[in-house]
């Protein structure tokens, strides 16, 4: 009954709509759609043809569980920051903080080409690595370590303010109640900053995904083995065939779309059950 | 007081909004205003990756050949990138007078975009190529390895690196290159030259993007025995680290023949005509064919190219794009989606 | 504060630091020392060349313009995703995050399919001589659509978190949307808000792939910093590529410090009034 009410109270909603639709449609959709227009000078079955061939598919498989697993990590690392930069105090804390946002600002190319001289057999970090056998550049791990350097701010970044805003009062209730560290953490903690995860973890992976620069120098492109979705659809591009470029390019849409759609599902029914349980308190 | 300096500071923000969403239409507006004045004339090159020291150099003496031939005073803007990429942006409306790729094949998709004309291959001397270069073996010094031919790279435990022929336009030479030599090897069995280039690819440890990360895989992160690269980005290397390689020449290579052209349909609307096509002639003087030598480009005229003996390898047995039924037969049946390159690696599989 | 055992505290700073030293601080490291391989003087040259120079302008320029249009995108969509209920939210809001996924090479395709040689509007835009593709407004465009969901993202979760309360109750007693905005919204997402302007600000001076499809690489006249990177180690300038890198890590610092002063001066601020 709340949300009827809702909808009218706060002013604001013609104008921001507008505004909203405006620059979504000459940024995103209008630009979008140019894309689905030139698959569809492909017919259905070509284009089947074109997204199931063996070296696209091996490619999506490369492509997805590289960004998958750098998702991952960059989650857990990415909460593990934010909460050591909200919570704690220690010398060098801002330029820890300052950093984060490095993997922005540095062109993807230059990331690339640093992180395969450091993790190159040669390298200072592959050298380590090496020792024991373990090849970090030219394989699907290299691949992963460039999607975690570009991945991770999103993560930090979505935790950061919620934590910073975060009540503490209910922890202290929690505490005060004789609940344990680990338990208030996982109990009345991370429901709260789970949007945020959730969204951080949608864009990081989605970034993944979608990423080239930085990955082509470290991936090595073995066909089958490390050659990712966009570097198959630059191939395409390089010859001139803008029809399967489209069509490959459309099903990395498609997925990135999807993975986002859930994310935001989950986080707009989460919000809701906090809410309810908020205003219940 | 305070509150008032913080509305001001949010209306501002979005007034400056609003400017910059303006200011960005008409820049795009702008952009064309200044052109053609009598007394100077602009020229854009769109050009492939390393030739920029090429054509720095030969810009200066064509702004003089220029002023000197007709008193106006010549403004060339470069731009470079990967060949194709260069070419496809062509195609989509970037302004160039005159094109200098890598290959044919990309002036051709220019051309299929209909920018270009027919026959433009005829319209300058040596099938439009200016200068040539050719694919050689960048080694690591004393050649510790021991390679000397194309037979060396198909051995066990020797690494490879090349860029991708499907990304580069570039490494498609250096593809054919090793093709022509194992035709010449097993006198046309194309079921044999097809294993040769299979095992030489299976010994390929990194397959890069471009010229240049191939070249940065092999030289600063020390991966694999041999590079197959074009001769002049092989000697650029050995000027950077002139004690920690050395070229090999094979006995068999291709004739890369980058090309160049004027693009016709913006010349025409720009009335550029007259300066773009003494622009890609005056390559041809003797002036311009000897910074080509200088940059290591094979200058295509013979005598300018003796004066540069002690730099290339000139017994080298170079066969033509031609054997392979020109570029638009050596892309279907090599690099397009399904051609010889996707075999070789869907049987490795 | 709480009474954390040492041994969580020191472990998770402890990861902390290891991770950022590995993942961060090494790269960055590789580029100043690339930078200064052949001495200050090369430095030097490559970052004072004209069209290093030429390019800095135009990427500030590029980042300036994006951070404004995505400003007034962000706070408005924010608000119109957090404040209401209204049908096809969840599509809305995907659709404002889908730029970030795509791939920067698509992202850049779309815009030469919408407004190049092939695209229906192409005849058009060429009758009013108006450029965007290979020209600077192509440039901006790209620029916008990959960091487009920056400033919402970072609003959205604070603003979810907080609730429509406190404005539900300001509209009640007569207050205005701009007056509700600035009186009882802003003060809650100032912080996010900044957050989003820095990676925004951080993101759109390191675009390269986007922007490398659109600009045509017009030496002076298209070239964004990134791009000049990328055509100097093209040119078997590695060197050089690695000392222009290292001007966007200057501006990247640049913007960090403003944001710290900004917020160290903002928190000690809001202590005051406590």
């Amino acid at each position: 009954m709340m949300k009827k009410a809702n909808r009218r109270v706060i002013p604001g909603f013609g104008l921001s709509m507008g505004v909203t639709l405006t620059l979504l449609s000459v940024v995103v959709i209008i630009p979008l759609a140019s894309l689905a227009i030139f698959a569809a000078n492909m017919s259905f079955g070509d284009v089947i043809e074109t997204i199931t061939r063996k070296r696209v598919l091996a490619s999506f498989e490369v492509s997805f569980i590289t960004a998958l697993i750098a998702s991952l990590i960059n989650a857990v690392m990415g909460v593990i920051l934010a909460w050591v930069l909200v919570r704690y105090d220690f010398p060098l804390k801002r330029l820890l903080d300052g950093m984060i946002e490095l993997p922005f600002a540095l062109p993807t190319a230059v990331a690339g080409i640093s992180l395969t001289s450091l993790t190159a057999d040669k390298g200072l970090i592959g050298g380590f690595f090496a020792k024991f056998g373990v090849k970090i550049a030219y394989t699907r791990i290299g691949i992963t370590v460039a999607m975690v350097f570009i991945g991770i701010p999103f993560v930090v970044r979505a935790v950061q303010p919620v934590l910073e805003k975060l009540d503490s009062s209910y922890e202290e209730a929690a505490a005060v109640l004789g609940a344990s560290r680990r338990r208030t953490f996982w109990k009345v903690i991370f429901p709260e900053i789970m949007p945020a995860v959730f969204t951080g973890f949608g864009l990081a992976f989605g970034r993944c995904l979608g990423e080239y620069g930085s990955v082509v120098f470290i991936a090595g492109n073995q066909p089958f083995e490390t050659e990712i979705t966009p570097l198959i659809i630059m191939s395409e591009l390089q010859e001139y065939d803008y029809a399967s470029a489209s069509a490959i390019a459309l099903v990395m849409l498609a997925a990135s779309f999807l993975i986002l759609f859930l994310v935001n599902l989950i986080q707009i029914r989460n919000s809701k059950i906090l809410k309810g349980g908020g205003s219940g308190a | 007081m305070k509150k008032n300096i913080k509305e001001y500071i949010y209306k501002s923000f979005i007034a400056a909004a609003a400017v910059a969403i303006g200011v960005t239409g008409l820049t795009g507006c702008s952009q064309n205003s200044a052109e053609a004045k009598s007394d100077s004339i602009s020229l854009t090159n769109v050009s492939y990756d390393p030739t920029r020291e090429l054509y720095e150099a030969y810009n200066k003496i064509f702004a003089e050949h220029w002023k000197e031939k007709t008193g106006q005073d010549i403004e060339i803007t470069q731009s470079h990138g990967g060949s194709g990429k260069q070419a496809l942006e062509v195609a989509n409306g970037l302004e160039a007078d005159v094109v200098t790729l890598a290959l044919e094949y990309d002036v051709n998709a220019v051309r299929d975009a209909g920018l270009i004309e027919d026959g433009w291959v005829s319209e300058f001397a040596n099938d439009s190529a200016p200068y040539t270069s050719t694919i050689v073996f960048l080694v690591r010094k004393g050649n510790p390895k021991d390679i000397h031919d194309w037979d060396d790279l198909v051995k066990d435990g020797i690494g490879v690196i090349t860029p991708n022929p499907k990304t580069s336009g570039g490494a498609r030479w250096n593809y054919l290159a090793a093709w022509a030599y194992a035709d010449k090897l097993y006198g046309g069995d194309e079921a044999q030259v097809k294993e040769f280039i299979k095992k030489l690819y299976q010994n390929v440890l990194v397959l890069d993007s471009g010229a240049r990360g191939a070249t940065t895989t092999f030289v600063e992160n020390g991966q694999g025995d041999v590079l197959l690269a074009w001769e002049n980005e092989a000697y650029l290397s050995i000027k950077d680290y002139p004690d920690g390689y050395e070229i090999i020449t094979p006995s068999v290579s291709i004739l890369a023949q980058p090309s160049v052209a004027i693009v016709d349909k913006v010349v025409d609307s720009r009335g550029t005509r007259d300066a773009a096509t003494e622009y890609l002639s005056y390559l041809y003087s003797d002036e311009a064919q000897r910074i080509a030598g200088d940059n290591y480009y094979r200058p295509s005229n013979e005598a300018i190219l003796k004066e540069y003996a002690d730099t290339f390898d000139l017994g080298i047995n170079l066969v033509n794009i031609s054997d392979f039924g020109g570029w638009d037969a050596a892309q279907k049946t090599h690099f397009a989606d399904g051609g010889v390159f996707d075999e070789i690696y869907e049987k490795a599989d | 504060m709480h009474k954390e055992s040492k041994l969580v505290k020191g472990l998770l700073i402890g990861i902390s630091v290891l991770f950022v030293v590995l993942m961060l601080l090494l790269p960055l490291i590789t580029v100043i020392t690339e930078a200064f391989k052949q001495g200050f003087s090369v430095y030097a040259e490559a970052v004072s060349d004209k069209y290093t120079v030429k390019a800095a302008l135009l990427t500030v320029e590029a980042t300036v313009v994006a951070v404004l249009i995505n400003t007034v995108f962000g706070l408005f969509a924010a608000w119109l995703i957090t404040k209401f209920h209204f049908k096809g939210k969840k599509l809305l809001s995907t659709l404002i995050d889908l730029p970030v996924t795509v791939s920067p090479i698509i992202a850049g395709l779309i815009f030469v399919l919408t407004f190049g040689r092939q695209s229906p509007l192409y005849p058009l835009l060429e009758r009013y001589d108006i450029k965007i593709v290979f020209a600077v407004p192509g440039i901006i465009l790209a620029t916008v659509f990959v960091t487009f969901p920056f400033i919402s993202r970072e609003l959205i979760p604070v603003l979810e978190a907080q609730g429509t309360d406190e404005e539900e109750a300001a509209a009640l007693m007569g207050a205005d949307g701009f007056t509700i905005f600035t009186k009882i919204t802003f003060p809650h997402i100032k912080w996010a808000f900044l957050y989003g302007v820095v990676l925004c600000a951080a993101r759109a001076m390191g675009e390269f792939g986007a922007v490398s499809v659109l600009s045509g690489h017009l030496r002076g006249k298209t070239n964004t910093l990134p791009l000049h990177v990328e055509i100097l180690f093209n040119e078997f300038r590695y060197v050089p590529a690695f000392a222009v890198s290292s001007i966007l890590v200057v501006m990247a610092v640049v913007i960090l410090i403003a944001r710290s002063i900004i917020e160290y001066i903002g928190k000690r601020e809001s202590e005051d009034v406590r």
